[in-house]
C-alpha cells in the first residue's frame, strides 16, 4: 500500500518528521519497504502555457513553441510529439536545476534558439512517463512554482501490510495506528449524509446472503463525467500508484485508499429490472472490464440485474454495464462480502485486483454507508448530478459476529513476560477502537468492525506488545531442568561421516531435489517419479529417485569449467514411490572422474578407477567397525557399466551401488572421462557396531605366501572368504597382494597371490600347526577353482 | 731408544694424513698392531738393562698412548665428516610442496547448519527431521493455515497433487513431533525447504532452520533472549538485535527479527539497502491453534518459536553475493569453505 505522507497528515499529523514516522510504523507492525520522495529534485520550474508551436526550421521532429512562464513570453525549442497551442505543461527556467543536477541554460537547437525547457513527468522524477510532455490541467496558474501547485514536496510512504492488518488498507487505518502511536488526535473526513434531491431506487436482492450480507447502493442522476476529477484527488491517487481514469473511476479509488472500501459504478441505464447479489451459474460467462472473458463456477458470486452477471463480486466489474465517457445515470454500490468466502476467488482466474485484495482480507462491515455518502459528496462536486436515497440491504444472520474477548492480567506476565499497568492496558486498547470494561482480574472488550484478526486472548496480547513496542519488552534467558541426553554410541553421526569424506578428498554438494526426467531416466528408467504439478522448468520437474542425476549434473558443470578432477558427495532424500506408498530414503552419493591425486611433482599420476571409489567407500564403511559385514556382488544398473557395477548388500538387504558410469550414458551427456559413482542408504552407514576388546598375542606370527593361477571369472572375495575357512583356527589375517593378468599367463586365467598370516593366543605356531593348514588351502583351490600353483 | 721420537713424529704425520678409516686401521696396525714398529719397541725393551728399562719402558708407553688417543681422535673426526657428508648428500628441498595434500570439505549450508545446531545444543534443543514431501494438514492446516487464507499466496508453495506438497517451511517438523512427543521440548528442526520461485535472491529449494520450545514458563522475554543470544554467537559480534511485529498465522504475537548490518554496523549500505538492517528471522509464541490442533493444553503450556534461512544466514557471515552459488555447486567455490 502506497500513501502520500500529506494525506497521512491530513487526518493526523503529529509533531515528528518523516524518517520517524516511517521507524514508528515499522516497528508498530506496518513496515514501511520504500520512501520515496513524490518528484525529483528540482527547482526553477514553473506552470507553462504553449501559446503558438511551429515547425523548426531545420528538423521534423522538433517544434519551435512560444511559451507563457507568467512573467514573459519565451522561445523554447521542443521534441514531443504532444506540445501543441494551449497546453499547459511543466515549464523549466533558464537557471533551473533538474533530477541529477541538471541545470538548464539558453541553447541552440539546430540553430534556433531556445530559452528553457518543457517537461515530461520522468524529467521531473514524477513518474516514468516520458512519451510526452506532462499535461497540467487547463486551470493551471501559469507561472506558478510547480512544487508549490502540484503540492511535490511530499514522500509516499510504501508499506508492506501483513494479511492481518486489512483495517490499514486505507488512509483511516493507517491514521488511527499514527493517532493512537503518538497520542494524537485523528481528524477523520466527513462522511455526512448527502441529502437525495431524487427518490429513486433500485431494487436490490441479497440471495447468497452468506457471501453477501451487507449492500449498499445508490442511483445518482446526471453527471457530467466530461469533467476531470481534481489535481488534489489526481495528485493523491499517482502518488499510490493509481492513474487518473475518469472521475467515476478516481473517485471510487480514492475513496478506497482513503476509507479501506472498494466501491463500483455500473452505467445504470445498461442495468434491468434490479440488483441480484447471486452465486453464478456453472459456466455463465462474463466480460469483465479488463476485456477478458471467464467462465463462471457456481462458487462464484456476482452482481447481476436481471439479464444476468454484471460483476464478479468483489474482483472486477463487468464491460456490458461499465461507465463509458457519455454515460450520465449511475449506479453505485458499496458491499461486503464475507472473506473466507470470496478467498481465493481471484487467484482461481488468476487475477489479483485492489479490490479482491481488501475483500479476501476483509473489508470493515459497517463502513459501506459512510463510504457511499463519501463518494456521492466527490462526485456531486466533481460531476454534478442528482444523488437518489441510499438503498441498504443486509442479511442479520450472515453479518460477522464480534463476540467479547476476555483478557486475563496474569496472562500478560506469564506469556509477555512482564507487567503493564491496568491504565496503560486500557489505553492502548481502547485507542484501537475496543470497547474496554474491566472485570476481576482483568478485561472483556469488544472488538470493532474493522479488525478481522482479533478473536481470542491472544490476539490481545499482541496487539499490546506491539503497540506498547516489543523493543521495550524485557528479555530474559531460559530456565530448563537440565537432564543428559541419551546417545546411541553404536549409530554414527552424520558429521562424522563427512568429515571422513572430506578428509578422503570430497567436496559436499548440495543439488536440487527436483531433476530433469530425462537425465533421470538414465539412471531410473522403470520407476515413475514423482511428478510436480507446477515446476519451475522442464528440467526441475520431477523429484529424484537417485541422487546420481543431480550429482552427475555437478560434476558435468564443473568439467565444462575446466575442472579435471572432481570428487562430490551428496546427502539428502531420494523419493520412491512403490506400492506400499511413498518412500523419502536418506541416502548418501559419492561421484568422481580425473586423475587418482592432484596435480603435483609428487603425486601419483594416473586416472581414477573403480577401485579408487571403492577403496573410499570401503573406508567409510570400516567407520562403522562391521564392514564384513558389506558385500560387494556383481551386478547392473540403468546408466553404469555392466562390466564395472557391483550392487552392495548387507546382512542380504540390498544397500547401495557402486559402479562407472555407463560409456553411452557418458557420451550422451558429453563427458569424455570415465566417471565412477555409488549410492547408498544412509541408514545401513550409520549403523554401526561397537567396539569389543580381544587380548592381543604375545607370541610370534608365521606368514606363509601362496602365488596361483585360476579363471579370470573367479570373482575374488568368494575364493577369499573360502580359503578364509579352510585355513584353520590359527589364520589371523588374509591379504590378497597381487593379481596379475598379461604376459606369461594364460588370457582366461589370472594369477593370485595371498597372504595368509597365523598366531595363536597361548604358544609359539611351528610347521607343524601351519603346513596342514597351508595345505588345506591348496587342496580347496586345486578342486574347486582348478588352481595351479606358481613357485 | 734414539729412534722413538722420528718414529712417532712419523706416526703423528701418518695419522693426521688418514684420509679414511682403513688407512686409520692400517696405521693401528702397523703401529700398535701385534706386529706394529711401537709394539716391537716394547718387545725390544728386553734387551735394555733392568735399570734403564722402566724409564724406556715408560717412554714406550707414553708414545704408544698418544698415538692410540690421535687415532681415537682422527677416526672420531672422520666419522664425523662422513655422517655430515652423508646429511650434506640426502638434504632435500623441504620447501617443496607434500604428497597428496588436498582435502575435501562440507558445503557452506552445512557448515551453517552445524554451527547453528551446536549453539542451539548447548542449551538443550535436540535435532528432529522429517519429511519433504508432505501432506497438506501438516504444512499448512494444523499451522492455523486453512485453504484459501491469504497467507498461503506468501509461500509460493510447489504441489504434487490437491493434498500433497512440497514443504514450504520445516514447521511441519514440529508439528510432527507436537504430535508424538510430550512437552517440555526443545527442538530445532534444519531441512530442505522448497517455494516456486525463481530469481536473483530466490531459489526454488533453500535450507531453513526452525526452532520449537515448549514449557510450563515460556515467555516473549525468553524468545527475545534466546534470539538475541544466537544471533550475536553466530556473528560473534555484539550486534543490536530488534523485534518488529509481523504476522505468522502459527504465532501470536509475531516477530521479524532484524538485526544492525553486518557489513556497514548500520550506517547504510548496498547489503542493506540504506537501511542499517538487515531482516535474518522470524519468530512469535507459539499460536494457541496451532497448540490445539496438536492437543497441546494451550493453558498449561506456552512456547516459542522461531525460523530462519540458512543461505541468508551463511552470505552475510561469508560475505557470498548470490544465492544461487549454493546450488551450482561450483568447485571454485565449496572449495572456499
Amino acid at each position: 500500500m502506497k500513501i502520500s505522507e500529506q494525506w497521512l497528515r491530513e487526518w493526523v499529523d503529529p509533531a515528528i518528521d518523516t524518517d520517524t514516522l516511517a521507524r514508528q510504523l515499522t516497528m508498530a507492525g506496518l513496515e514501511i519497504e520504500a520512501l520515496e520522495p513524490v518528484a525529483g529534485e528540482f527547482s526553477g520550474v514553473v506552470v507553462g502555457e504553449i501559446l503558438e508551436a511551429a515547425p523548426h526550421p531545420d528538423a521534423d521532429r522538433l517544434r519551435v513553441c512560444r511559451v507563457s512562464s507568467g512573467a514573459q513570453e519565451l522561445q523554447i525549442v521542443c521534441g514531443a510529439p504532444n506540445a501543441r497551442a494551449g497546453l499547459k505543461a511543466p515549464l523549466a527556467t533558464v537557471g533551473g536545476v533538474l533530477p541529477g543536477d541538471f541545470r538548464i541554460k539558453q541553447a541552440k537547437l539546430r540553430g534556433v534558439e531556445s530559452q528553457g525547457m518543457l517537461c515530461a513527468e520522468a524529467e521531473l522524477g514524477l513518474s516514468e512517463a516520458n512519451e510526452g510532455l506532462m499535461e497540467l490541467a487547463a486551470d493551471a496558474p501559469v507561472g506558478a512554482d510547480l512544487r508549490d501547485y502540484l503540492g511535490l514536496d511530499d514522500t509516499v510512504l510504501e508499506i508492506g501490510l501483513t494479511p492481518n492488518r486489512a483495517d490499514c488498507l486505507g488512509v483511516r487505518g493507517i491514521a488511527r495506528e499514527v493517532g493512537l502511536l503518538n497520542d494524537c488526535a485523528v481528524q477523520a473526513v466527513s462522511c455526512a449524509p448527502v441529502a437525495p434531491t431524487l427518490d429513486e431506487t433500485f431494487p436490490v436482492e441479497l440471495l447468497a446472503p452468506q457471501r453477501c450480507p451487507h449492500f449498499v447502493g445508490r442511483v445518482i442522476r446526471g453527471v457530467d463525467l466530461s469533467r476531470p476529477s481534481p489535481l488534489w484527488m489526481q495528485e493523491k491517487l499517482r502518488r499510490s500508484g493509481l492513474r487518473s481514469i475518469d472521475a467515476v473511476v478516481d473517485v471510487t479509488n480514492y475513496v478506497m485508499l482513503e476509507l479501506g472500501q472498494p466501491m463500483h459504478a455500473f452505467d445504470f441505464d445498461r442495468l434491468r429490472g434490479g440488483i441480484r447479489v447471486r452465486c453464478a451459474q456453472a459456466g455463465e460467462k462474463l466480460r469483465l472490464l479488463d476485456g477478458s472473458e471467464v467462465e463462471l463456477h457456481e462458487d462464484n458470486l456476482v452482481i447481476a440485474d436481471h439479464d444476468g452477471a454484471a460483476a464478479l463480486a468483489g474482483i472486477m466489474g463487468g464491460e456490458h454495464s461499465a461507465v463509458r465517457a457519455d454515460t450520465s445515470n449511475l449506479f453505485m454500490e458499496a458491499a461486503f462480502f464475507t472473506p473466507e468466502l470470496i478467498a481465493g476467488k481471484a487467484r482461481a482466474f488468476g487475477m489479483h485486483t485492489d479490490a479482491s485484495h481488501r475483500f479476501e482480507r476483509g473489508v470493515d462491515f459497517a463502513l459501506q454507508v459512510q463510504a457511499m455518502e463519501r463518494a456521492t459528496q466527490l462526485l456531486l462536486e466533481i460531476v454534478g448530478g442528482q444523488a437518489g436515497p441510499i438503498i441498504e440491504q443486509t442479511a442479520d444472520e450472515a453479518m460477522p459476529q464480534r463476540p467479547d474477548v476476555t483478557l486475563r492480567a496474569a496472562r500478560i506476565g506469564k506469556l509477555l513476560g512482564f507487567e503493564l499497568p491496568a491504565a496503560e492496558v486500557e489505553r492502548i486498547l481502547s485507542g484501537l477502537g475496543l470497547g474496554v470494561t474491566a472485570i476481576d482480574g482483568g478485561w472483556t472488550c469488544t472488538v470493532p468492525s474493522w479488525r478481522f484478526d482479533i478473536a481470542i486472548e491472544a490476539d490481545l496480547l499482541e496487539e499490546l506488545a506491539r503497540v506498547y513496542g516489543y523493543n521495550r519488552l524485557p528479555q530474559s534467558s531460559i530456565r530448563a531442568d537440565l537432564s543428559i541426553t541419551r546417545h546411541d554410541e553404536a549409530r554414527l553421526s552424520l558429521r562424522h561421516l563427512r568429515r571422513h569424506l572430506g578428509g578422503r578428498d570430497y567436496r559436499e554438494a548440495i543439488t536440487y531435489s527436483f531433476v530433469d526426467p530425462a537425465l533421470q531416466a538414465i539412471f531410473d528408467p522403470e520407476l515413475a517419479p514423482v511428478a510436480l504439478a507446477n515446476p519451475i522448468s522442464a528440467d526441475m520437474a520431477v523429484m529424484r529417485t537417485s541422487l546420481l542425476p543431480g550429482l552427475v549434473g555437478a560434476v558435468l558443470r564443473n568439467v565444462n569449467r575446466q575442472q579435471s578432477r572432481v570428487r562430490l558427495y551428496e546427502c539428502g532424500l531420494r523419493f520412491l514411490p512403490g506400492p506400499d506408498g511413498l518412500r523419502q530414503v536418506p541416502t548418501l552419493a559419492m561421484v568422481m572422474t580425473g586423475p587418482r591425486q592432484s596435480e603435483s611433482w609428487a603425486n601419483a599420476t594416473g586416472a581414477s578407477d573403480f577401485f579408487d571409489l571403492k577403496g573410499d567407500l570401503q573406508s567409510l564403511l570400516n567407520l562403522g567397525r562391521d564392514a564384513a559385514s558389506f558385500e560387494f556382488a556383481a551386478g547392473q544398473r540403468a546408466g553404469l557399466h555392466p562390466g564395472q557395477t557391483a550392487r552392495i548388500t548387507r546382512k542380504g538387504q540390498e544397500i547401495g551401488v557402486i559402479g562407472a558410469l555407463h560409456p553411452s550414458a557418458a557420451a550422451q551427456l558429453g563427458l569424455d572421462a570415465p566417471l565412477y559413482a555409488s549410492e547408498l542408504d544412509l541408514e545401513a552407514v550409520l549403523d554401526s557396531a561397537l567396539p569389543r576388546f580381544s587380548e592381543m598375542s604375545k607370541y610370534p606370527e608365521i606368514r606363509r605366501d601362496l602365488a596361483f593361477v585360476v579363471d579370470r571369472e573367479v570373482p575374488v572375495a568368494q575364493l577369499l572368504g573360502e580359503v578364509r575357512s579352510a585355513a584353520g583356527v590359527y589364520l589371523t589375517d588374509l591379504t590378497l597382494f597381487d593379481v596379475y593378468t598379461g604376459k606369461g599367463i594364460d588370457p582366461k586365467r589370472k594369477s593370485l597371490a595371498v597372504g595368509l598370516t597365523f598366531r595363536d593366543q597361548s604358544r609359539t605356531l611351528g610347521d607343524e600347526d601351519v603346513n596342514p593348514a597351508v595345505g588345506q588351502v591348496i587342496d580347496l583351490l586345486e578342486k574347486n577353482y582348478k588352481a595351479e600353483l606358481r613357485n | 731408544m734414539e729412534n722413538l721420537e722420528p718414529l712417532a713424529d712419523a706416526a703423528k704425520a701418518a695419522i693426521a694424513a688418514a684420509d679414511d678409516a682403513a688407512a686409520l686401521e692400517q696405521l693401528r696396525v702397523d703401529y700398535l698392531g701385534k706386529k706394529g714398529q711401537i709394539t716391537a719397541l716394547l718387545k725390544g725393551l728386553g734387551k735394555l738393562s733392568a735399570d734403564e728399562r722402566p724409564a724406556a719402558g715408560a717412554q714406550i708407553n707414553v708414545v704408544k698412548q698418544e698415538l692410540q688417543e690421535l687415532i681415537s681422535a682422527r677416526k672420531a673426526a672422520l666419522d664425523s665428516a662422513a655422517v655430515n657428508a652423508r646429511l650434506a648428500a640426502e638434504t632435500i628441498d623441504v620447501s617443496a610442496p607434500g604428497r597428496d595434500q588436498s582435502c575435501g570439505g562440507v558445503h557452506p549450508v552445512t557448515r551453517t547448519i552445524e554451527r547453528m545446531e551446536d549453539f542451539f545444543g548447548s542449551i538443550g534443543f535436540e535435532v528432529r527431521e522429517g519429511p519433504e514431501i508432505e501432506d497438506d494438514y501438516h504444512n499448512f492446516e494444523a499451522l492455523n493455515i486453512p485453504a484459501h487464507h491469504p497467507a498461503r499466496a506468501m509461500h509460493d508453495t510447489f504441489y504434487v497433487d490437491e493434498h500433497t506438497v512440497l514443504r514450504t517451511h520445516t514447521s511441519p517438523v514440529q508439528v510432527r513431533v507436537m504430535e508424538n512427543e510430550e512437552p517440555p521440548l526443545r527442538i530445532i528442526c534444519p531441512g530442505r525447504v522448497y517455494r516456486c520461485d525463481s530469481d536473483l535472491t530466490h531459489t526454488p529449494m533453500f535450507h531453513q532452520l526452525e526452532g520449537l520450545l515448549i514449557d510450563e514458563q515460556s515467555s516473549f522475554a525468553d524468545l527475545k533472549g534466546v534470539i538475541g543470544e544466537f544471533l550475536r554467537a553466530f556473528f560473534e559480534r555484539d550486534l543490536e538485535v530488534r523485534f518488529r511485529p509481523s504476522y505468522f498465522p502459527f504465532t501470536e504475537p509475531s516477530a521479524e527479527v532484524d538485526i544492525q548490518c553486518v557489513n556497514c554496523g548500520g550506517s547504510g549500505c548496498r547489503v542493506c539497502s540504506q537501511t542499517g538492517w538487515l531482516e535474518v528471522m522470524g519468530c512469535g509464541m507459539v499460536h494457541p491453534k496451532v497448540f490445539e490442533f496438536s492437543n497441546i493444553d494451550p493453558e498449561k503450556y506456552s512456547g516459542f518459536a522461531f525460523g530462519m534461512g540458512v543461505e541468508r544466514l551463511a552470505m552475510l557471515r561469508y560475505g557470498v553475493n548470490d544465492l544461487r552459488l549454493f546450488f551450482d555447486n561450483d568447485l571454485r567455490f565449496l572449495e572456499q569453505f
